[in-house]
């Protein structure tokens, strides 16, 4: 017990915390990588686009790879059956990530058009993908999905297909869009700043009417109060960010998107409280934050370590943002690099 | 063919293609942070030359090690799920917290060293490299906990209610046996290997230096000179990776040797199978380096033994007695029961691949052994500050098979240690048979396996052409970087480094 919280609540709550820095901060990156044939005009658009987050992309995705291994320590069950069932769109998504992390990292070291070319399509894919699977995968996660006595998923890659679940994915990737739009208006100057602003207030209106439909949908079939103050107050920050896009302020405007997406997912994930993910077989071979988790004693190790690491790690990731604050133009990027000895 | 023969096979390639790219961020790390304090100690441009170069290269590995590691994180729950259920408890973790400790500090000061050229004071540019380092072996004593858990569990206790390993003592894991001599062991393989990587380039670099065969005719005084300067270069990078390779290969050796006796105790099966030694030595077991026979070694038509070797390498004492396979294999029934996965590994019960482990545990050594040799011959053409000379011709190709032959001895390591504890995938506890996902298909499992390695198979090659790339183009002329700590730095000049 923890200020009056069972561990497996406290572990459930660190796990939503995990995915929350993730959606919330990967999320820009996918969505600088997504519109990078839509924002850029040319070859030094291009570089300034994906440099707004060179320097942090890979920090950003480190949070998927602790929540993963959080919920395999603190809920062994929920990470076997989680990953063993969405088998074939988890897949998907790591060959996404693969080649969209190299595209960062070789992108600028061939000097041919087609070898960038090559690897442009990769990071729009590569964000693409993964945009949209996570939140088909979360709609399937909230809704529930067909599980059966031994806690194995007895469905297949149909099964997740449902208009509910392909709902969920629109939602994160056009919410990720436009939390990419609004960093992009952030962190460049110039034209390509105004282009992003512009298209930050419209892709937010698209995000918005889809999330309104997605998040009133979910409060219906599993919603509690909780849930349901979470996604009203998302939705407040929603229209207050494109609202202060439209205005130019970019700072309350990505904060908007950022603070959207965070209320968004802390709300599907009271949703789900306290079952990890349900069963629609029957409702008894639901795994819950109970009968998933591991003993009190590893969640015990396990918290001695958040508490101290976890301020240590948000300390450093913002001062690192700190570092590369300043804004990025055209005339910011190098031109006299020798061919080949990048 | 069923799942586990494919999930096996996935397991293999992946975690071994992983570990391709690992040993060489372990060592290069310090070998660059080391590059870097000596430029701002002693100001001398050849070790920002030499920074800047190994940096390049780093990166393009550092980013394959990256990206391969995803996939591991996820796919012992995709395809081992029965596994992750029973060991969760304690196997998670440490991996979980290998995530919190390590991957945010590697990926975090990474990307500032990265971009921190114009945006940090110089001292802490280098002091990020340093910091990488640190993560990085942070990270390597996770997951070598989590592995070596596996080779021999500790700290638990089985819970027959849910079929469960559950942790009972976290220290306990944390200071392993098997950990304390694996630890220093695969580190020190990596500074060998990095080591090996750092020597082997210089050479080849020296041999065809910078601006090619035109050169070594050309008695222009400005050509000539920067020849001398470079190779002068070439030979501090040489000196400094045989530092590497002669420290790393000492510990990998008695390391090595330690853990030979810990293994023989906890795992006496693997011992007996990397000899393939069927019958019980009371004392003095040789040793064969190599032997001519039937696969499974039963029966051999020549060997080239050392006699009394094996005990020595076992027990630490020449007329130690090694145990055999055919009594090993009672000595698990017994204790075991009789057939934990017959119908997996018939007729050999708890006996793992002979051949396999036989000859990885040879290949092994004998690479690492041939790159250790290969790297003192470079060092020894070089021993003189002759920087007028040229080395022979062959020490080109040489300076290439280095890093590979260091690189393959890592993977030999791996396939032995985890082969020869087959049918085992937590020793005494699972067998591998009952650890995979019971929920997914062949069908599944066939296209991740193949999706996978040809993707692996294509990033190779990119990868390769790569590193030749830049690495023939040598590393840059000096140019004084940037320095955000003075009072005349420009804050708002072009990046000095932009994806
Ligand atoms: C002895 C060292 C060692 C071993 C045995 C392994 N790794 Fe590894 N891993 C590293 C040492 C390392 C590293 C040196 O720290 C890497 C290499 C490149 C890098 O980014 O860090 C890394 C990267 C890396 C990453 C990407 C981290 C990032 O984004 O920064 C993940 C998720 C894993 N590994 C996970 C694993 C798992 C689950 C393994 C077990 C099967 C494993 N690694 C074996
Ligand atoms: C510490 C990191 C690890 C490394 C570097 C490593 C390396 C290897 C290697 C080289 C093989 C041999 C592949 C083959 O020839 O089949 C292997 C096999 C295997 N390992 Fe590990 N391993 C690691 C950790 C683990 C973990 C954590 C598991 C947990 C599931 C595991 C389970 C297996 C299994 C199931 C096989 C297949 C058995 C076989 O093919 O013989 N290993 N691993
Ligand atoms: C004198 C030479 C060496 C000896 C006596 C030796 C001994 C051993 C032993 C006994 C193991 C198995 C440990 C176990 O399964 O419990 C092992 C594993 C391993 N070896 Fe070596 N080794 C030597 C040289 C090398 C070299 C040169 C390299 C690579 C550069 C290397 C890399 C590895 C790796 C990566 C593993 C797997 C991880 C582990 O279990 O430590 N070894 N070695």
């Amino acid at each position: 017990m923890i200020l009056g919280l069972e561990l497996t609540t406290v572990w459930f709550i660190l796990i939503a915390v995990l995915w929350i820095g993730y959606f919330t901060l990967e999320g820009f990156d996918f969505g600088v990588g997504m519109l990078l044939p839509v924002l850029a005009r040319d070859e030094t658009e291009r570089r300034v686009l994906i440099n707004t987050v060179g320097p942090v992309w890979d920090g950003n995705e480190v949070w998927v790879l602790v929540a993963g291994g959080a919920t395999f320590a603190a809920f062994p069950e929920w990470y076997a059956t989680l990953f063993s069932g969405f088998y074939l769109p988890l897949l998907l998504i790591l060959v996404a990530l693969i080649v969209r992390n190299l595209a960062f990292e070789y992108r600028h070291k061939g000097d041919t058009a087609q070898w960038r070319a090559r690897w442009d399509a990769a990071l729009i894919l590569g964000s693409f993908v993964p945009a949209l699977l996570w939140g088909v995968a979360f709609a399937n996660i909230v809704r529930g999905v067909p599980i059966d006595a031994d806690k194995e998923f007895t469905g297949t890659l149909f099964t997740l297909l449902n208009p509910f679940g392909l709902l969920g994915g629109v939602v994160t990737l056009l919410l990720f869009l436009t939390h990419g739009a609004m960093f992009v208006a952030l962190k460049t100057d110039g034209e390509i700043r105004h282009r992003a602003r512009a298209l930050a207030v419209r892709l937010g209106i698209a995000a918005a009417a889809a999330a309104v439909v997605f998040l009133t949908w979910t409060q219906v079939i599993t919603g509690s109060a909780g849930s349901s103050i979470a996604f009203m107050l998302a939705a407040a920050a929603l229209v207050a960010g494109i609202g202060a896009a439209a205005r130019g302020r970019e700072g309350w405007a990505f904060l908007g998107t950022f603070v959207t997406i965070a209320l968004a997912v802390a709300g599907l994930f009271l949703a789900l409280f306290p079952d990890v993910m349900p069963s629609t077989t029957d409702p008894a071979f639901s795994l819950t934050t109970t009968n998933a988790a591991a003993t009190d004693y590893t969640l015990t190790v396990m918290t001695w370590v958040a508490v101290a690491f976890t301020p240590i790690v948000l300390g450093y990731q913002t001062w690192t943002y700190w570092i590369f604050r300043k804004r990025i133009s055209t005339r910011h990027i190098p031109t006299d690099e020798l061919a080949g000895a990048r | 063919m069923e799942v586990v023969d494919i999930a096996r096979w996935q397991f293999g390639i992946i975690t071994v293609y992983h570990f391709l790219f690992v040993p060489l961020t372990i060592g290069l790390t310090l070998i660059i942070a080391i590059f870097e304090t000596a430029w701002l100690r002693t100001g001398r441009p050849e070790y920002l030359r030499l920074t800047k170069f190994f940096g390049k290269l780093f990166l393009i590995n550092f980013a394959l090690g990256l990206v391969t590691g995803i996939v591991q994180e996820f796919q012992f729950g995709m395809n081992w799920s029965d596994y992750s259920r029973f060991v969760g408890d304690v196997f998670g973790a440490p991996l979980a917290i290998e995530g919190l400790l390590a991957f945010f500090l590697e990926s975090t000061f990474l990307g500032l060293w990265i971009f921190g050229w114009d945006k940090l004071p110089r001292a802490l540019h280098a002091a990020c490299m340093w910091i990488v380092h640190v993560g990085v072996l942070f990270s390597s004593w996770f997951i070598l906990a989590a592995n070596s858990w596996m080779q021999h569990p500790v700290g638990y206790t089985y819970n027959a209610e849910n079929g469960r390993a559950e942790l009972v003592d976290f220290w306990a894991v944390m200071v392993n046996k098997v950990q304390l001599v694996t630890f220093p062991h695969v580190v020190l393989a990596a500074y060998m290997t990095a080591g090996a990587f750092v020597i082997g380039i210089s050479a080849w670099l020296y041999v065809h230096h910078r601006h090619g065969a035109a050169d070594r005719t050309s008695t222009d005084p400005g050509v000539v000179e920067t020849a001398r300067t470079d190779r002068a270069m070439y030979r501090t990078a040489i000196r400094l990776g045989a530092v590497f390779m002669v420290v790393g290969g000492i510990g990998v050796a008695v390391s090595g040797d330690i853990q030979g006796k810990i293994m023989t105790e906890v795992q006496p099966m693997k011992m007996a199978a990397a000899e393939g030694l069927y019958e019980t030595h009371e004392s003095c077991a040789p040793f064969s380096i190599l032997t001519v026979g039937t696969p499974d070694g039963r029966e051999e038509k020549f060997a080239l033994t050392v006699p009394c070797l094996l005990s020595y390498l076992g027990t630490g004492s020449f007329d130690g007695e090694v145990q055999g396979i055919d009594e090993l294999r009672e000595t698990y029934r017994e204790e075991y029961g009789q057939d934990p996965g017959a119908a997996y590994y018939t007729p050999g019960e708890y006996v793992p691949n002979i051949p396999v482990t036989y000859w990885s545990f040879r290949f092994m050594m004998g690479l690492g052994a041939a790159g250790a040799v290969g790297g003192l011959v470079v060092l020894w053409l070089t021993r003189r500050r002759n920087d007028g000379a040229t080395l022979p011709h062959w020490v080109g190709p040489v300076g290439i098979a280095l890093p590979l032959a260091l690189v393959a001895a890592n993977s030999f390591g791996w396939i032995f240690t985890e082969m020869g504890r087959q049918p085992w995938v937590v020793f005494g506890l699972m067998t591998t048979e009952r650890g995979v996902s019971p929920g997914v298909s062949v069908t599944e499992a066939l296209i991740s396996v193949i999706v996978l390695t040809v993707l692996y198979a294509v990033l190779a090659v990119v990868e390769v052409g790569l590193l030749a790339k830049f690495v023939k183009a040598g590393p840059e002329p000096f140019t004084e970087p940037p320095d955000p700590g003075s009072p005349d730095h420009d804050r708002d000049a072009p990046l000095t480094f932009a994806y």
